[in-house]
């Protein structure tokens, strides 16, 4: 099984038409994935490699194809706004890869989603897979394989490692999701580990934390008192300098806050195995399997 | 992005937060002249430097202090002599210091009290938050570990904003009262408004003075703006002091690139900021020190690939190079080819350890071994740590 994204999702594309989007709507597309619109304003009535309608909104897109998940190329000035459509347009999955969307425009979209039934992963993020079933996002199909492991992460490459360790290991994933590198986003870790602790078919995480914020303590605190299954994680940035952005707009440790070893401290605290390096992710959870 | 004293001044003054009159100064003759348009015998001269602890800071001179009371125009221009172009260690700056390039001339205020308050995001529920504090002037971290107690937090609406009630609510939780009430709370109104106006991550005053004659000001500002909005700001964009950042990681934005220097001796080029992180981790864990942090990004193009690896050749402390990349979006053909054109641009004078994996890895790695490159390749991580550790050891 998987959570969020399986066989029957209808995947729509804000952004289709422009380079990323389209590369990656293929991308989509030749791993299986259901797509079934696109959007760009002004560009309504095209048809994307012959096959795919585009639309001017989200709206016209969801009354047409019944389109239930959408995966935004929206440039980082209007992404904000792209998200905001798709989840007034009743899109239930909104999946934002977009990098470099001002911080406050984010608190005001993360604001008016409170109470709406939309889910947004992201932004600044790699997306979601199923493997064999759906893949929303920018991440390299070929490497995943059906399986029972639970992969949640901050990082998009970082991810692939964990994932190809999984893999060529003979251990497939049940759903891999990327919820991104910005400070504030959609899904947090603990959201997508209640996510997993509800599929039965889900018998082990794997955890990809980075320096910044507090969001892998609070995961922990929650795995801790609700989870028995193997947890395996890696915090990324044991040895970044205090204070400077690591790439992400979310990976820093500030007022010495966010420190990769205060993470795995609460991590560990929780029971969770922590691998040493990113080369071991995959053989630490493994061996927490055989326990 | 950070930005100096004086030109934080500038922002406050534009959203009506009082602070002394100040004004920046190039040269002595300069300091001198606004020194005498003050009219006042209460001057001090503060070195402009994107760092703190200049009080307690050294010159290169020998020269103690980089923030100095005087009372004459005259007083005020040696003392901007003494500090124009000379370099300032302090506490925060690391042992090179930082070259002061501007003096802040300002009218010197008596302190009655001294607090503490900042703005910024808070994460955890994403909203603005202000952290406030009657303990000002000092580390405010020091406090927060010393007396929690006497930190205030007040999270504000991320729709609603702060609201005047709420700055009245601060400003008595500050022990403001009287006529210094209503002046506090609307001080803290307005840098909420520039907080919010300008994409601000951080506005942190220490101190926030009250005088004896019960004037309230903004002593000395830290400001941090969210470099994703910075688009959205071309004044603040103009504010950027290159002096003030790394040459390397100046050159490196100019292709847009994500470079950080630091200070070992092994180079790495990655794609994706967390596989980078985790590269710099496993170099440190296989006995090497990371020179950098350097992401390539997503979507990086043959241009990119080619100057940042020029970049990370051009640093001498750099022995020896790892090339970790894994694709998604990018492609390791791209990459190679990258790879390939920088290497015969600048002849490669380190060892270079290449690992590859993902989109096209096979077309990669082909285009690599067809260009004869001396190139050691990795499979793993495990193992292309080890070889540009060991590599970095030979040379």
């Amino acid at each position: 099984m998987s959570i969020l994204v399986d066989s029957n999702t209808r995947l729509l594309v804000q952004g289709i038409t422009g380079s990323s989007g389209a590369f990656h709507a293929r991308g989509c597309m030749e791993y299986g994935t259901n797509v079934v619109a696109g959007v760009t304003p002004g560009k309504g009535g095209q048809l994307f490699d012959g096959q795919v309608p585009v639309f001017d909104t989200v709206y016209e897109a969801g009354q047409q194809t019944g389109c239930n998940a959408t995966m935004i190329f929206v440039p980082a000035p209007f992404a904000g706004d792209a998200i905001l459509e798709a989840v007034d347009a009743g899109v239930e999955l909104v999946v934002c890869i977009t990098e470099g969307i001002p911080v406050m425009d984010m608190m005001r979209v993360k604001t008016a989603l409170r109470g709406k039934k939309s889910r947004l992963i992201g932004p600044n993020c790699p997306g979601i897979i199923t493997p064999g079933q759906c893949k929303i996002g920018i991440m390299p199909g070929y490497i995943h394989r059906p399986g029972k492991i639970g992969v949640i992460s901050r990082s998009g490459t970082l991810t692939y490692e964990a994932v190809w360790q999984l893999t060529q290991r003979g251990f497939g994933q049940s759903t891999c999701i990327g919820i991104g590198g910005d400070p504030i986003n959609g899904t947090s870790h603990l959201d997508a580990v209640k996510l997993f602790s509800e599929d039965p078919d889900t018998e082990a995480l794997i955890i990809i934390g980075e320096i910044g914020g507090t969001a892998e303590e609070e995961a922990a605190v929650w795995i801790k008192e609700n989870y028995d299954k193997p947890v395996a994680a890696f915090i990324a940035g044991a040895t970044a300098p205090p204070g400077r952005r690591m790439g992400h707009a979310g990976a820093i440790v500030s007022g010495g806050k966010g420190t990769a070893a205060g993470k795995m401290e609460a991590l560990r605290e929780a029971g969770i195995a922590i691998a040493d390096t990113p080369a071991t992710m995959g053989a630490t959870l493994i061996k927490n399997l055989k326990h | 992005m950070n930005i100096h004293e004086y030109q934080a001044k500038q922002l406050f003054g534009r959203f009506n937060v009082a602070t002394p009159k100040g004004a920046p100064a190039e040269t002595p003759e300069e300091a001198e002249k606004i020194a005498a348009g003050f009219n006042t015998s209460k001057l001090v001269v503060k070195a402009q430097i994107h760092a703190g602890g200049r009080g307690k800071g050294t010159f290169d001179s020998g020269f103690k202090g980089g923030v100095k009371l005087c009372s004459t125009p005259a007083e005020a221009r040696e003392l901007a002599d003494k500090m124009l172009g000379h370099t300032l260690v302090t506490h925060q700056t690391g042992p090179a210091g930082k070259v002061v390039r501007k003096v802040l001339v300002a009218e010197s205020v008596d302190i009655a009290r001294e607090v503490y308050f900042a703005i910024l995001m808070d994460r955890g529920t994403g909203s603005p938050v202000v952290v406030a504090s009657t303990e000002g002037g000092v580390e405010i971290e020091k406090v927060a570990e010393e007396h929690p107690e006497k930190i205030i937090r007040e999270l504000v609406h991320p729709l609603l904003g702060f609201q005047p009630f709420q700055a009245l609510k601060l400003a008595r939780q500050l022990d403001f009262k009287g006529d210094q009430l209503k002046a506090a709370a609307t001080l803290f109104s307005n840098v909420f408004k520039l907080f919010i106006s300008l994409d601000c991550s951080l506005v942190e005053i220490n101190p926030l003075v009250v005088t004896p004659e019960g004037v309230v000001y903004a002593l000395d500002a830290k400001f941090n703006f969210d470099d994703n909005a910075l688009y959205r700001h071309k004044d603040i964009l103009e504010m950027r002091d290159i002096y003030e950042e790394d040459p390397r990681e100046v050159e490196a934005s100019r292709f847009g690139l994500n470079y950080i220097g630091l200070e070992g001796d092994i180079a790495c080029l990655v794609n994706g900021a967390g596989l980078a992180m985790a590269t710099m981790d496993i170099i440190k864990y296989a006995g090497g020190e990371p020179a950098n942090f350097l992401d390539v990004g997503g979507g990086a193009s043959e241009e990119q690939v080619t100057e940042a690896f020029k970049i990370l050749i051009a640093d001498k402390n750099v022995k020896a190079i790892l090339v970790n990349i894994f694709g998604g979006i990018m492609r390791c053909d791209v990459i190679a080819q990258g790879i390939i054109n920088a290497v015969k641009a600048v002849s490669l004078p380190v060892p270079l350890v290449v690992r590859l994996e993902g989109t096209n890895v096979d077309l990669g790695k082909k285009l690599l071994e067809d260009s004869r490159l001396p190139i050691q390749a990795a499979t793993d991580l495990s193992e292309a740590a080890k070889l540009v550790v060991a590599a970095a050891k030979k040379v």
